[in-house]
This record gives structure tokens, sequence and C-alpha cells, in this order.
């Protein structure tokens, strides 16, 4: 490169308007977040009151005796382990099998990975509802799952195929020079350099099943996961203060994998970066 | 030459269409049969229709459906209602993104890129319901919009955005307004995305160029970095235009009571029974993505994925 990284900053400060835009905007993102915290704590409990007229922790300790609640809480974890482990094996064995060879229908086969989240999830949610309505399977928890784990899929694929793309095949050479076998290649060589792409990808599949609504609503009978409580709340809310707390617990247990997640990604692009 | 697939294979070394073959048959079974198969299905069923006397679904192939969904001046009102708003929400999404992608490309030290990369990965991966939920406490007549303009003395100016036909609405959470909010809100990350992959790949030599030749931050702005941003502005529309065609909660948490194509889709399955025109209403997003895309694909959206 000609010039030194980030010479562009010295020639071309960011102007008054712009970094005024940015701000605007990333305020925009998270204020509302924000607010979501605030009221958890309000002890106004019939209206959405702004400012809170007082605040109070006794909505957590409220939540914390519902037991509806964390059964619900316990359904939607138990949903998202499960479905996050079956799109582990199967994002991780289409990966395998696509990153390289390519072979005739092979784009036909990516868009079929990527089409249950592209397309809107009441169409995923309806289709699934009416097979399983046609061939007599009754909605449950594993219904549930076979919903979730087919869009989860994606996300553990797309993590998993980046990584194997930039994983030298000099590594595994090097590791058949240095005298191991095909096992112990796998073992110590390709499965450590694929291990945090797939938990990456299962802590992201994770997030994205606890909190699915959609296909949740049409794959489900009669239970009730903590997003679709949660919808039942936004539509006619009969216990606001519950619903804040709620809604602050949700938000944190989707925001550990997510960070966890983006440290994994940005850990993975530091070691690549020494290594170039 | 040695792959991951030899490596893996002891005991098929020379076979490697087999292991291939065996990775692949879970995931495309899955996919193939249980999802295309339903997806198929369902799709399918706009082709029969709906006997208007029994109210039994005939299983006989008809147009009969398709021409009942473009033929009624209602429906044709919903898809015309949800593909204007989706235009809105992509192009407000664009004018609000822009800016924090071109300071996240341009003007920052690497520490602070990953700092504003978790920070708008955060609302992206967050709680769909709970983001939702947020505006909803915003957008409440007791809220803090109402609180804010309160302060400012200036709620006329409030009531007025509410009394423009159209956008506006008894209040801000049942309007077309607050409903174009909180689809922004929701998808921004989606067009921020994009926007910044694109203008990092803008080399710094080719401003440094612009400015060289004479012209100023202006010229080199709207001739040198805007239409190479256009590919990710593209790409980042694809996201929040056929993701607002598909939604059906947030037009039936903060919308008026007129409908948009998710509702139609969801009450035609659901209490009227009516799966045929449900399958039909579906199909319309499908096509118009695939017509979007087709032409993104054409303007190079998708070297910047």
């Amino acid at each position: 490169m000609l010039f030194k990284k980030g010479s562009i900053n010295k020639l071309n400060q960011a102007g008054l308007g712009l970094r005024f835009g940015a701000i605007a905007g990333l305020l925009f993102l998270h204020i509302p977040l924000l607010l979501i915290i605030l009221y958890a704590f309000t002890t106004e409990d019939k209206s959405y009151q702004f400012p809170p007229p007082g605040y109070t922790l006794k909505w957590f300790e409220v939540v914390l005796n519902r037991q509806d609640i964390w059964n619900a809480v316990g359904l939607s974890m138990r949903i998202a382990i499960i479905s996050t482990f079956v799109a582990i094996i199967l994002g991780t064995l289409a990966a395998g099998a696509l990153y390289k060879k390519s072979f005739f229908g092979k784009s036909s086969i990516t868009i079929l990975i990527i089409l249950p989240i592209a397309l809107p999830g009441i169409i995923t949610g309806i289709s699934l509802r009416s097979t399983f309505g046609v061939m007599g399977i009754p909605f449950s928890t594993w219904t549930i799952i076979i919903g979730h784990a087919t869009f989860c899929m994606v996300v553990v694929y797309n993590n998993v195929v980046a990584r194997l793309r930039r994983t030298s095949p000099n590594l595994i050479q090097a590791s058949m020079d240095l005298g191991a076998n095909n096992l112990q290649t796998f073992f110590y060589v390709i499965l450590p350099n694929m291990g945090t792409a797939i938990l990456a990808g299962g802590m992201l599949a994770f997030a994205l099943s606890f909190d699915e609504v959609i296909v949740t609503t049409f794959t489900a009978g009669q239970q009730t996961t903590l997003p679709i409580w949660m919808f039942s709340e936004l539509i006619r809310p009969r216990q606001r203060p519950i619903t804040n707390v709620v809604a602050v617990f949700i938000m944190f247990i989707t925001f550990i994998p997510i960070v966890f997640a983006s440290y994994m990604a940005s850990k993975t692009s530091e070691s690549e970066g020494s290594t170039k | 030459m040695n792959n991951f697939l030899d490596s893996f294979s002891n005991f098929a070394f020379r076979n490697k269409n087999f292991i291939f073959l065996s990775f692949l048959i879970i995931p495309l079974l899955w996919l193939g049969v249980v999802y295309l198969g339903s997806l198929l299905i369902f799709l399918g069923h706009s082709f029969f229709h709906l006997d208007g006397f029994t109210g039994q679904i005939v299983y006989e192939f008809s147009f009969k459906t398709l021409l009942e969904l473009f033929s009624s001046p209602a429906n044709i009102d919903i898809l015309i209602r949800t593909v204007v708003l989706a235009a809105c929400v992509t192009i407000g999404s664009a004018i609000i993104g822009f800016p924090i992608a071109y300071y996240m490309a341009k003007f920052t030290s690497p520490k602070v890129k990953i700092f504003l990369f978790i920070a708008i990965m955060l609302p992206l991966w967050s709680s769909y319901l709970v983001r939702v939920y947020s505006w909803k406490l915003i957008l409440a007549k007791e809220g803090i919009i109402n609180w804010f303009f309160e302060k400012l003395n200036l709620e006329w100016l409030l009531d007025s955005i509410l009394s423009t036909p159209v956008i506006g609405g008894p209040s801000l959470s049942i309007s077309y307004i607050g409903m174009f909010l909180v689809f922004t809100y929701i998808w921004l990350p989606f067009m921020i995305l994009p926007i910044q992959a694109s203008l990092e790949r803008v080399p710094n030599s080719l401003i440094n160029a612009s400015h060289d030749l004479g012209a100023n931050k202006r010229q080199t702005f709207y001739k040198v970095i805007l239409p190479l941003a256009l590919p990710g502005v593209i790409a980042g529309s694809i996201f929040t235009f056929s993701l607002t065609l598909g939604d059906y909660i947030i037009p039936y948490i903060i919308g008026t009571s007129k409908f948009f194509i998710g509702q139609a889709v969801y009450t035609h399955q659901g209490t009227a029974g009516n799966i045929p025109l449900a399958a039909a209403f579906s199909l319309v997003p499908i096509l118009v993505m695939v017509i979007y895309i087709y032409c993104a694909k054409r303007m190079g959206a998708f070297d910047a994925l």
C-alpha cells in the first residue's frame, strides 16, 4: 500500500454533519433498549408513563415467583438447546460437503439452505403447519424444534463454511507430514480450527431460536414459549410491569451468546491477521 | 490434494464421493423433503380455490384464487400499501444508516470500529419482540415522545403531524408513522452492515486521487464515494424490503386496522380457513423479491455482501 493505514483520517476528518448523523443513528439504535431497562424499575403499573413516577425492585421479585413464566423460560431453553444441537449437526455436515466441491446443482442447494431464513417466517410456519396437519403429526415441542432447526441451520452453515474456506490446506498437509494419521489430524488440527466457528454459529442459532415467535406460533400446539407469552402481552397488555421485567430478562439472555459470538469472530480475525 | 474430507475419511480414503454424499444426505433430506416439500405444497394451494358455498377447498387446478387476489380492490389495496411501506422503510433506513456506515468505514480507528460493529450487531441479534415492545413504550400517549414534545412546548407540532391524513392517526402507536419508525428501527442494522462493507472496499487512494484532482469534499462524496457505495445500499435494501413485506407482527401491534400482506396471510389461513388465498398472498412477496434480487444482481449488489 502506498498510503499508511489511517492516512485518510488526517487528510479528511469526519465533518460535523457526518458525526452528528452517525451519533444520532447510534442513539436511535440504543435508546429504545435503554428505555426497556428503565421501565423494569418503574412503580407505575397501569400505563407506560414517562418519566416513571418512582423506582422499585418489587417487580423482579414478583417475576421470580411466577411459575408460569419460569415454565415458559424452561420450555424456550429446552427448545433452543435441542434446535441448536440439531442445527449444528446439519449445518456442519452441509458446510463440510459444500465448501469446496463444485458439482451440478450446488447453487440450488446453497439457496435451499438460505431459503428458510430468507422467506418470511409466516410462509415457513404455515407450510410446516399444514404438512404436520396432513401427516397427522400432533403439535408438540418436537414440531417446534423441527421448525427452529430448519432456519437455525443456516447460521451454523455460514460460520463453518466461512472458516473452512479460510483454513489453509497446508495446515492439514503439515500435520500429515509430521506423522499424524487422519484421525489425529482431525482431532488435533481440524476440529480446534472449526471449534470456535461451530460454537459461534451455535450461539447465534441459540439466540435465534430462543427469540423466535412467528414459526413457533404455527408449529406449537398448546405450548407457551417465552416469546409466545411476550407476544400475547404485546397484543393485550394485562401485566405491564411483569412484561417489562421479562423483556429485560430476554434481552440479557440473548445478549450473552451474541457478545460471545462476536468476541469469537473478532478473535479469529485477529489470529488470521497475524499469520498473514 | 489433501483436504478436510480426505483426512477425515480414514476408512473411505479412496472414495470421496461416498463421504461427500453421506455428509450431504441428512441436511438435504431435511431441507429438500421436509421443508421444500411443505413449502411447495402450501404455495401450490394458490391454484386451488375455496368453494364459495360449502367453504371447502376444491382441489382442482384453476386460476380462480389468483384472479380473486388481483381483481378485488381490497386485496389490491393491501398489496400496494405493503409495497409502499416497504419502500419507505428502505429509504428511511438508507438515510439513517448511511452516516453510521460511512463513519465506521472511513473515519475510525480499528478499536472503535470493533466497538461500533458490536454496537450494531447487538440490536440486530437481540430479541425482535423486545425491540418492538420498546417502541410500544416509546410511542404510547404517556410515553417519552409525547413527554419530549410537551417539555419543548411543541405539542401542536405533534398534533398537526398526527392529524395529517393517511400517515397520522389517533396516536403515534396506532399510525403509519409509528409503523414506519418501528420497521426502520428493527431492520436498520441490516442496512448499515452491507453499506459499511462496500465503503470499506473503496480504496483510500481513490479518495486521495479525487482530492488531488481538485474535487472538494462534497464533489468527492457525490462523484466517487456514493456511486461505489450504491451496491451496498442495494444489498441492504434487499433485507429491509423483503423483511418488511412479510412481517405481520409489527402491523398487528403498532398498526391501524388496515391490513398488510402478512396479516392477510395470517387471517386467511387462520380464522377464515382460506388456505388457497393465503397461499396466493404469500406468492406476492416471493415474486416481488425474485424480481428485485434479479435486478439487484445485475447492478452488482451481491459483490458487496
